[in-house]
């Protein structure tokens, strides 16, 4: 329904739960997005010129600060990109504990940002259920490499923790839980009204539109298409491990609910797999300090899609130009596409559906450029205001 | 303990401003919340705005961008206020430090109340921070109205 006048609503870059400042403004006509303008760059700190000042080794400590989220898969793109410069490959058992880390951490990246969903949706319960489950993998990791977050596992070469055969038990187990529980939560999202009714066929991303905008990682697979690093460019131990690449058709923030689910699932069995057949031997190799001359690519898939990194060295100690492409950026063009036509109260919803990086709106003004009229409604508002539509339905 | 200062000290609500932090520490702030740690049952809230919030969190180095914004939601909140900087981004800006884009600390552009060291910090040294900053308040001086 059309109200004859546009309608521009910043948003950002202050914002609640966690994610990061970024901006976005809005135009809309009545309650329909007609236009969508990002505005990034409030994170940017100038890591890829503090690459070049540092040494390489010093480097695997500022990689794994380039997201709290997705540490470890920042570095293992980092340490292979010099690696292959380098001329040396990780230890098979370096790259067995490459994938058991980088699959742990996939479940509770993935884990989080089901939290995070149900929260937008006003579904707290599930949000609270989820982040408690969330601190099995946690522990986990706290185990293995003594912290919670950042855990410093690669190192140029291989990795510098091992996995002993004493922490087994406690993993395994850990991973038995989240597999009772991730399949509980299949069973919620697919039987429980107050998601179905704000996720299906919402946010809609059609298979074409995701591969001409460059989406990445789930967004791309919950449209149908089976795209994998993991699968289609194996690197550390993926080539030695089966597992299916987890698509859905249905294109809406349902399907990626239930692409990322399923992914937890089978990380657990990659995860399961992976601590079974891992082989014996040394963990690292030793490296020289200074890099031959070259240039390399270096892909991995990391929990929110495909991440490429760039090197290129010039024969010293540190690198003469490095070059990061997270998976978000990559998501944003198909992010507008998918808010053009939606409603003002999926916005929340359709934003933290991509990443939770984003999901970064809490206070936005509304600003009616005819009458020149301005005011603000707050999240529990917004969301008030589509519990009330709903009820209308 | 007057009126105001026993309203502050049982119940602060909290603003989290991440200024460019890596997403690390504010995990564990929204952990700390969550029901393992469970930071609400000492009536301390997340808030979404700042007319609302008591406490300040900062977690991150403070970007250029994201300075002025930073210093405007600080001024839209209510007196009396408090921060805390989460995280050793926000303490001094490393290891982001020489960055081309990053102002520094949080220090350099407000004034903190408490530091919570760590990268990133576990929740049980979040709670500590605030429960001390709560503990600075009750011993300081004054009625607890502010400047």
């Amino acid at each position: 329904m059309s109200h004859g006048s546009i309608i521009k609503i910043p948003f950002g870059p202050q914002h609640p739960a966690l994610k990061e400042p970024v901006n976005f403004l809005f135009e809309v006509d009545g309650e329909t997005v007609v236009n969508v303008k990002p505005r990034i760059g409030y994170n940017h700190r100038g890591i890829e010129k503090a690459f070049e000042l540092r040494t390489y080794t010093r480097n695997i400590y500022l990689a794994e600060r380039i997201c709290g989220i997705c540490s470890d898969a920042h570095t293992t793109c980092y340490t292979q990109a010099i690696e292959e410069l380098l001329g040396v490959e990780a230890p098979l058992r370096a790259r067995y504990i490459r994938v058991i880390i980088a699959e742990l951490e996939r479940i509770q990246s993935h884990a989080l940002w089901l939290g995070l969903v149900a929260h937008e949706i006003g579904f707290d319960t599930l949000f609270m259920y989820i982040w408690r489950d969330r601190e099995t993998i946690l522990d986990i990791f706290e185990m293995i490499s003594g912290n919670r977050i950042h855990y410093a596992m690669n190192t140029i070469g291989g990795v510098r923790r091992d996995i002993h055969a004493a922490m087994m038990p406690k993993i395994k187990k850990g991973l038995d839980l989240m597999e009772k529980r991730v399949k509980y939560y299949l069973d919620v999202v697919q039987t429980e009204q107050t998601i179905l009714k704000r996720a299906t066929g919402v946010g809609i991303l059609k298979p074409k539109d995701a591969v001409d905008l460059c989406a990445v990682g789930p967004i791309l697979r919950a449209s149908g298409i089976k795209n994998d690093v993991r699968a289609d460019d194996p690197y550390a131990a993926y080539n030695e491990i089966p597992f299916n690449v987890i698509t859905c058709d249905g294109c809406d923030i349902l399907s990626r609910i239930m692409v990322r689910l399923e992914e937890m699932l089978e990380g657990v069995e990659i995860a399961r797999h992976a601590l079974d057949s891992m082989p014996e031997g040394v963990i690292r190799v030793r490296v020289p300090m200074k890099v031959p001359q070259g240039e390399v690519v270096s892909r991995v898939e990391a929990p929110r899609g495909e991440l490429i990194h760039y090197a290129k060295s010039n024969g010293t100690t540190k690198p003469e130009r490095y070059k990061v492409r997270s998976p978000t950026l990559g998501n944003i063009p198909a992010l507008c596409k998918m808010l053009l036509g939606g409603y003002v109260a999926d916005i929340p919803i359709v934003l933290a559906g991509i990443d939770p990086c984003f999901a970064c709106m809490d206070r936005m003004a509304f600003i009616d450029t005819k009458k020149n009229r301005k005011w603000v409604l707050t999240m529990p508002q917004l969301r008030r205001k589509y519990k009330r539509k709903c009820m209308q339905k | 303990m007057g009126l105001f200062k026993w309203a502050q000290t049982k119940s602060p609500w909290i603003i989290h401003f991440n200024t460019g932090g890596c997403n690390g520490c504010d995990i564990e702030l929204v952990a700390a919340l969550t029901p393992r740690f469970d930071l609400e049952r000492f009536g301390i809230l997340l808030e979404g705005s700042p007319r609302h919030a008591d406490i300040l969190v900062v977690t991150g180095p403070v970007t250029l961008q994201v300075k002025d914004r930073l210093v405007r939601v600080y001024e839209q909140m209510p007196e009396p206020k408090h921060v805390i900087a989460i995280g050793t981004c926000a303490i001094s800006g490393a290891p982001f430090n020489e960055c081309y884009n990053v102002h520094g600390g949080i220090d350099t552009v407000l004034p903190v109340d408490a530091y919570v060291p760590g990268c990133p910090p576990k929740p049980e040294a979040i709670i500590d921070g605030i429960v001390k900053l709560i503990q600075k308040t009750k011993e300081s001086e004054g009625n607890g109205k502010g400047k």
